[in-house]
Parts: structure tokens; C-alpha cells; sequence
């Protein structure tokens, strides 16, 4: 049971869309991250799969756009408790380019440039679950937000969705990326609140 | 007096806790500090944060995160904190919220945007407006633990009136300088026009790269984007510049 603190009412809730445990929901796009935003030139970008028996499959920027592309609209849920609603994004989803990847691994390792990574069950990237994102909102998705590309997981907390994506390495063992080693939840999920280590 | 170190305490589930206000104080004509006692409290390092959750009594209930103030002391925990006009919980915490009132509280939060005294290398710490808050847990840590490890704070506000902490870093600590800029009004005589920081404010009042700081970079995304983008174009390795940004 919570603690009721004097006199707080709240706000009036918007009863259109439902808020995990914990959120509140924005209109704008907050911006979170542990250090400088990279800069990648397209010409320089690449995104690599590797598999955990060393094979890698790698897509330049001009490849990526000449996979087939979807346009998600989707809820974001940050861990900092904001959560925004009907996000329209265009990207590339991880089912296309996992097709032909041959892997009985259970476990990925996202890793950004700028050396940033986070980790996720193979199971959640696939079934149209996750997107290589590359437009937001109709327009190239700015830096600050991950562009050139991010990944985009909306099932579970943002910081999942990996800024300035550059590959995924697929492995048997879960390993633990960047915030998962400081104290957040290895999996998190927004509706079960798994926010930090032990949630 | 605050303790040096903090129980590492990663792997145990973070608990709600009951905590009361015991005093609080105007930090600017926008900011106000809470001084909340929180039994139970383990102890936090230098730049973490803490869940805070109000419910009203009808049930509703929301949660916000906001960086902690004090350097540990016991069970106390200050939260500095910015009213935003149009915000749902900072105005209650700033106006409504009176000694001997309730909140919960769940922390600290973060492993990462932390100065831990056994650190040796230069600091620099770069605040826009109240994030200025994390960084002064850090310069109240060092501080409290009588290190000798230099700081330098360039802190941009956007009038002088706006500024936290005054006094205290008026009073000021032997080994941190301080660099105000300001973004909208500077005071009468101020040796530089009100405007955002710049790579001469960040070169001139920051620690050369060959020095090899620990950058710390807090405040709006906008601040975050210049003062990290600065710091890199300076030649600062970007895995020495931690960044912290609020909305």
C-alpha cells in the first residue's frame, strides 16, 4: 500500500491511452544518454550481424535502404517515466535482416558507436517486434535521437533501443550491456515495471 | 559528517521507502532544497538519483526521478528542486510539500554519472541550469571527504537570480574554480556578454585535454548537445565525458 502524500492530486488523466506502472506521458521527445553524441558519416556506417560461430553478414548504409521498409507507429516507454504515445517511425525490421542468418543463439548484444551497448533476447527482435529505424516523424532521424539509425524495440524500455546502432552479436550466454552492469533490469519490461537490477 | 564510502548494493531489489520532509529552503526564486529523512536509507555515491512516488488519495499515483543534492550523510537525502510552471509534481514538491509531510522515495539509482573520491584525475564539470544539482553532490562529496582532486565548474544559468547554491559557492573549496556564464542577463560589469557557453568559456575554464579530466555534462538537452559537442571538438576523448540531461 502506498504512502499518501498530502494534498497531491495529479493531473487529469488522459483516458485515450494506458500508461505502464510509473509513467506519465509527454509530448515531447526527451533525450537521454552517458556521453557525446557520435557522429557517423553515411558513407563510413555500417551494420553488422555477427553470429556466435564468428560469421558476419554486414549491410552499408545504401544496402540498409534498399531492404524493404516499414512505417511503425508506436508507444515509448522510458525508463524515466516519460512515455510518449503514437510515435510514426520508418525502418527495417530485424526479421528481414535475420533471414538468412543462420544462429541457434538465445541471447544478442546490441553495440552502438560511441561504444554503447545494451542486451536483449533473440526472441524479442523478431515477429515484428524490432526495427533498425532510420526516419522519425518524416524526416532523418537526428543525431541526438540515434540517427543515422537506432534500434527500435518498443516492448520493453527505451534504452533498449540502442542509439547510433552499429551491430548485433549473437551469442548462447546473456551478457549484460551498458546500463544492465549499473543497476537496471536485464530485461525490462515496462509493464511489469522491471526497471532496476532485482525489479 | 558524510561517509566515504557507499555499500555497493547492485544486486539487492531497490525498496520503496517512506520519507519525510524535515526542512526546506528557498535554493533560488525558482528552486527550492528538501531535506528528507529516510529511515533505512543505505547511503548513495556522488551523482545518483533517486524514484520519487506521490500518490493522492483517490489513488493516483506518479513517479519522477531527480538527482540527489547532498553528499551521503546518514539517513538524510536533499533533493534540489526546479519548479516548472506547468509541471504535475515539481510544483507540489516545490510549493505544497511542508515539514513533517510524506513522499516515497527509491534509490539511489545509477552507476554510471558518478565521482567516486578514489577517482585521481582532474574534474570538470559543466552545468546548464539545475543540473548543476548532481554536480554539486560531487563537489559537496569531495568536500566532505577532504579531497585534493581539482575541480573546475564552468555553471551557465540564465540570470544570477536563477543560480543555485549561491553562497556556498561564493564561500567556495580550495581546488575548485568556478566559471559563470550567463544565458540572459548578465550582471552590470560582467566581463562577457549573456549568450551559451563556447569552446573559449569551455577552453578557458576547463582543464586541457592532455590533462586528461573526467568530464561531467548536466542540464537541458539543448546545454548537454553544445557543451558535449565542445568538449570532443576540443579533443576530449569521448569516453571521458559523462552526460546526464533532463527533458
Amino acid at each position: 500500500m502506498s504512502v499518501v502524500s498530502r494534498g497531491f492530486r495529479g493531473r487529469a488523466r488522459d483516458a485515450r491511452h494506458q500508461l505502464p506502472p510509473g509513467q506519465y506521458e509527454t509530448t515531447g521527445f526527451p533525450v537521454l544518454s552517458a556521453g557525446p553524441t557520435p557522429t557517423v558519416p553515411l558513407e563510413e556506417w555500417e551494420f553488422t550481424v555477427r553470429t556466435e560461430t564468428g560469421v558476419k553478414h554486414t549491410w552499408t548504409w545504401e544496402q540498409l535502404l534498399a531492404l524493404p521498409s516499414e512505417s511503425p507507429t508506436v508507444d515509448l516507454h522510458c525508463v524515466t517515466k516519460w512515455s510518449k504515445f503514437e510515435t510514426e517511425w520508418q525502418g527495417v525490421s530485424l526479421d528481414v535482416l535475420l533471414q538468412d542468418v543462420e544462429s541457434r543463439a538465445d541471447y544478442a548484444l546490441v553495440h552502438s558507436y560511441g561504444d554503447y551497448t545494451t542486451n536483449i533476447p533473440v526472441e524479442d527482435l523478431l515477429d515484428g517486434k524490432a526495427w533498425i529505424a532510420h526516419r522519425y516523424d518524416g524526416e532523418a532521424l537526428p543525431p541526438e535521437h540515434g540517427g543515422p539509425a537506432r534500434l527500435l524495440v518498443p516492448h520493453l524500455y527505451f534504452w533498449k533501443s540502442a542509439k547510433w546502432v552499429r551491430g548485433i552479436v549473437l551469442m548462447h550466454e546473456e551478457e549484460r550491456g551498458f546500463w544492465e552492469t549499473v543497476g537496471y533490469h536485464t530485461y525490462g519490461d515496462p509493464w511489469r515495471e522491471q526497471r532496476y537490477r532485482g525489479d | 559528517m558524510a561517509r566515504a564510502t557507499v555499500p555497493r548494493r547492485l544486486g539487492e531489489r531497490l525498496r520503496w521507502r517512506t520519507a519525510r520532509l524535515t526542512r526546506r529552503e528557498d535554493e533560488s526564486s525558482l528552486a527550492r532544497t528538501l531535506v528528507l529523512d529516510v529511515p533505512g536509507w543505505p547511503g548513495h555515491e556522488a551523482g545518483q538519483h533517486v524514484d520519487v512516488r506521490l500518490t493522492a488519495e483517490d489513488g493516483y499515483s506518479t513517479q519522477r526521478s531527480y538527482s540527489v543534492a547532498s553528499a551521503p550523510d546518514g539517513e538524510t537525502v536533499e533533493l534540489t528542486v526546479q519548479r516548472t510552471d506547468d509541471g504535475e509534481v515539481s510544483p507540489y514538491l516545490t510549493d505544497e510539500l511542508t515539514v513533517g509531510d510524506l513522499v516515497e522515495l527509491r534509490g539511489p539509482v545509477g552507476g554510471w554519472f558518478v565521482w567516486r573520491p578514489e577517482q585521481k584525475e582532474p574534474v570538470f564539470l559543466l552545468a546548464g541550469g539545475s543540473g548543476l544539482v548532481p554536480l554539486m553532490a560531487m563537489i559537496r562529496m569531495r568536500r566532505a571527504v577532504g579531497s585534493r582532486t581539482p575541480f573546475r565548474l564552468i555553471y551557465s544559468a540564465r540570470s544570477p537570480e536563477t543560480r543555485l547554491f549561491t553562497s556556498e559557492l561564493r564561500r567556495g573549496d580550495p581546488g575548485l574554480d568556478t566559471t559563470y556564464v550567463y544565458t540572459r542577463s548578465a550582471p552590470p560589469q560582467w566581463p562577457r556578454p549573456a549568450g551559451r557557453i563556447d569552446a573559449s568559456v569551455v577552453s578557458g575554464g576547463g582543464w586541457p585535454p592532455d590533462f586528461e579530466p573526467t568530464c561531467y555534462v548536466c542540464g537541458s538537452t539543448a546545454f548537454v548537445e553544445t557543451a558535449a559537442g565542445l568538449l570532443v571538438a576540443l579533443g576530449h576523448h569521448p569516453g571521458r565525458v559523462r552526460t546526464e540531461r533532463f527533458g
